[in-house]
């Protein structure tokens, strides 16, 4: 088992033919995801890479049966793409865009929390359980099928992690990347209680960056659990100059919790096994496994 | 993308936002016709630059003189203050110790001031709204009174599928201890900002202090807005706005190749994709004890001509003394980059050690290519390796 997709889950591309469209699901294919169309507004009835390509969402739902839903359309563009799929039921939507206005984002929000669809990203590397289905833009070959369940909101800190635990011999049940952007889908809670509840998620890794208080919600909810699950731990940004994002009224809204210290302390004290170093995610986490830390 | 306090003004007075009579100027006698046509008994010169604390700033060339704010009682006073003010460097805290060069002064009309409240409006992460910050403690740093009486920090949040509500500015006015008319007065300085937010999608606006007069009217007496970078291409006219002066011209370069850099103060120079894993990379050369001359993520998608541009931004610091690229390709593929950086190498003179860890998508075949490239390149396995080995090898040349 794992979270959220699995060998059976079926998915479209929306901005199916396209050049990232295109790439990434040929790469879905190959790594054995069960693709079943797309979607390309004014080509629909066209076949691209063997599949049915669809004018609207709706049309793909109707044709045939629709797990999960991955975004490639491009920014100004993306959040429209996003209500099309929350509008059409698709139960699990994937938001790979990079640069959406926030604003369109804050409007997303509010649609997508009063539907039954679940978002992941925008501006991720997508989610993938290894060996059954990846859907997004990861690297498949630096993954393996285990029971390391990894979440994270840097794409290439994700790749990091998967190297390093794959490297030392574990594997991953799930890697979910819930994207950099400030108003976004699912968060650290959401996808964190879906691998304590996972019964073949045996430990977690979850990598947080500065800005924001998602990871001290996320670490506020495994000791809440009181999971026996050993989790590990990382926060980019510890050098990083400080106010260079948001400005000054940024850190109001959250008294000082948005920087790394303040978040590793936060992960420290709900029994996280913070990783200092990023280069020793992997390690770190074998030697809580083996008892060594 | 931000904008100076004059334009900001300019912007939100089109959305009824009540500010003074006040005039843009360049130089000494620019200053003189400008406080003449705005006349009264005495008038304001605000340095105009990119950051707050302007008033308690000082300039570098007169430590204990006045700061980047003054009255002026008579239009020659005003052009004196343009004097000393225009070309010179004002220090503040929001500018670090290198300042910025004043090069537009806003001669603005006197007001006179009962309170000075806060307000600021901006995208709250953990809402996913729009909320509303108002405090009865403005003119002084916000960030000092959220740390010293959290209490006195209000907030709103608007609901996205309604929009801000008059009642909830009422409501705000009332919290905020305001009486008669300037309730009704407040209402059209939240409507201006709100709407000024969502039309032009600003990543801030902040009106502090935001004066009550003894007359109960209210008066935005500075105005700092920022745009999200992401929404500016619905907005080409906020393009005009920009101030290169302001902004570092190796983060403007890197802007124009569509890169998201950072200039530090250290001497590894980092090119990495992922904004994360450019920070973990900054994090990992501290740790082995040197420091980062920059924060640089090339992005998902890069073409080689940006991966180049990028490398020719590390390589043009002077204060390198060593390259560390880290990519672990997704989108981004390796033989991509190490083809890019051989080009960039070739063409710009490799004058420093350069260490590259690449990983994910086409590694072998980017490795490849920069073993056959003929440059002195390092490789290296992975992150921590890296980091290690650029160490190592700077220090080495160093000694030597």
């Amino acid at each position: 088992m794992s979270i959220l997709v699995h060998s059976d889950t079926r998915v479209i591309t929306q901005g199916f033919t396209g050049a990232q469209g295109t790439f990434h699901s040929e790469q879905a294919l190959a790594y054995g995801t069960r693709l079943v169309g797309g979607v390309t507004p004014g080509r629909g009835g066209e076949t691209h890479l063997g599949l049915p390509v669809f004018d609207t969402v709706a049309q793909a739902c109707a044709a045939t049966r629709v797990d999960a839903s991955v975004i490639y359309v491009p920014p100004a563009g993306a959040a429209d793409a996003i209500l099309e799929a929350i509008a059409a039921g698709v139960p699990l939507i994937v938001c790979i865009t990079e640069g959406i206005p926030v604003l369109d984002m804050v409007r997303v929000q509010q649609v997508l929390h009063r539907s039954d669809s679940l978002l992941i990203g925008p501006n991720c590397p997508g989610i993938i359980t290894p060996g059954e289905c990846k859907i997004g833009i990861m690297p498949g070959a630096i993954h393996r099928p285990g029971k390391v369940g990894i979440v994270s909101r840097s794409g290439t800190l994700t790749y990091e992690a998967v190297a390093q635990t794959t490297a030392v011999g574990l594997g991953q049940s799930t890697c979910v990347g819930i994207g950099g952007d400030p108003v976004k889908g699912m968060d650290f809670i959401d996808v964190l209680e879906r691998f304590i509840a996972d019964p073949d998620t045996d430990s977690i890794i979850m990598i947080g960056e500065i800005g924001g208080t998602s990871e001290i919600d996320g670490a506020t909810l495994i000791r809440d659990s009181g999971t026996r699950k050993p989790v590990v731990g990382f926060i980019a940004g510890a050098t990083a100059p400080p106010g260079r994002r948001m400005g000054h009224a940024g850190a109001v809204i959250t008294g000082g919790h948005e920087t790394a210290a303040a978040k590793i302390e936060a992960l420290r004290d709900a029994g996280i096994h913070v990783s200092a170093s990023p280069a020793l995610l992997g390690q770190t986490l074998l030697d809580v496994l083996t008892g060594r830390a | 993308m931000n904008i100076h306090e004059y334009q900001a003004k300019a912007l939100l007075k089109g959305f009824g936002m009540p500010v003074l009579d006040g005039r843009v100027v360049r130089s000494p006698d620019e200053a003189l016709v400008a406080a003449r046509a705005i006349g009264g008994p005495i008038v304001v010169v605000k340095a105009q630059i990119h950051a707050g604390g302007r008033g308690a700033g000082h300039f570098a060339d007169d430590p204990g003189g006045k700061g980047g704010v003054r009255l002026a009682r008579t239009p020659d006073d005003a052009q004196q203050a343009a004097v000393a003010m225009l070309d010179s460097t004002l220090v503040t805290r929001q500018t670090g110790p290198a300042g910025r060069v004043v090069r537009r002064l806003y001669i603005e009309a006197g007001c006179e001031i009962a309170r000075e409240l806060y307000l600021s409006l901006l995208v709250d992460r953990a809402t996913g709204r729009i909320v509303i910050v108002a405090s009865q403690d403005g003119g002084m740093a916000i960030e000092d009174v959220a740390a010293a009486t959290p209490e006195r920090i209000l907030k709103e949040s608007i609901d996205p599928a309604i929009g801000l509500s008059d009642y909830q500015a009422r409501t705000l006015a009332a919290r905020l201890d305001l009486h008669g008319r300037s309730i009704r007065a407040f209402t059209t300085v939240l409507r201006a900002a709100y709407e000024a937010f969502v039309s032009l999608d600003a990543a801030i606006v902040e009106i502090n202090p935001l004066v009550v007069t003894g007359s109960g009217d209210l008066v935005a007496l500075d105005a700092k807005m920022s745009f999200d970078d992401n929404a500016l291409f619905r907005h080409p006219e906020l393009e005009e706005l920009r101030d290169e002066n302001e902004e570092d011209p190796r983060e403007r370069e890197a802007a124009r190749h569509g890169l998201a850099y950072v200039g530090l103060d250290g001497t590894i120079g980092c090119m990495v994709n992922g904004a994360g894993l450019a920070m973990a990379t900054m994090d990992i050369i501290k740790m082995e004890g040197e420091e980062p001359a920059n924060f640089l993520d090339v992005g998902g998608g890069a073409s080689r001509e940006r991966v180049a541009a990028a490398f020719r931004i590390v390589l043009s610091d002077q204060k390198v003394r060593g390259i560390l690229v880290n990519i672990f390709g997704g989108i981004m593929r390796c033989d991509i980059i190490a083809e890019a950086i051989v080009a960039a190498s070739h063409e710009t003179g490799l004058r420093v050690p350069l260490v590259v860890r690449l990983a994910g998508t086409n590694v072998e075949r980017g490795q490849e290519i920069l073993s056959h490239s003929g440059l002195k390149i390092i490789p290296a396995n992975d992150l921590g390796d890296a980091a290690r080995k650029i160490i190592a090898a700077v220090r080495a040349e160093g000694v030597a």
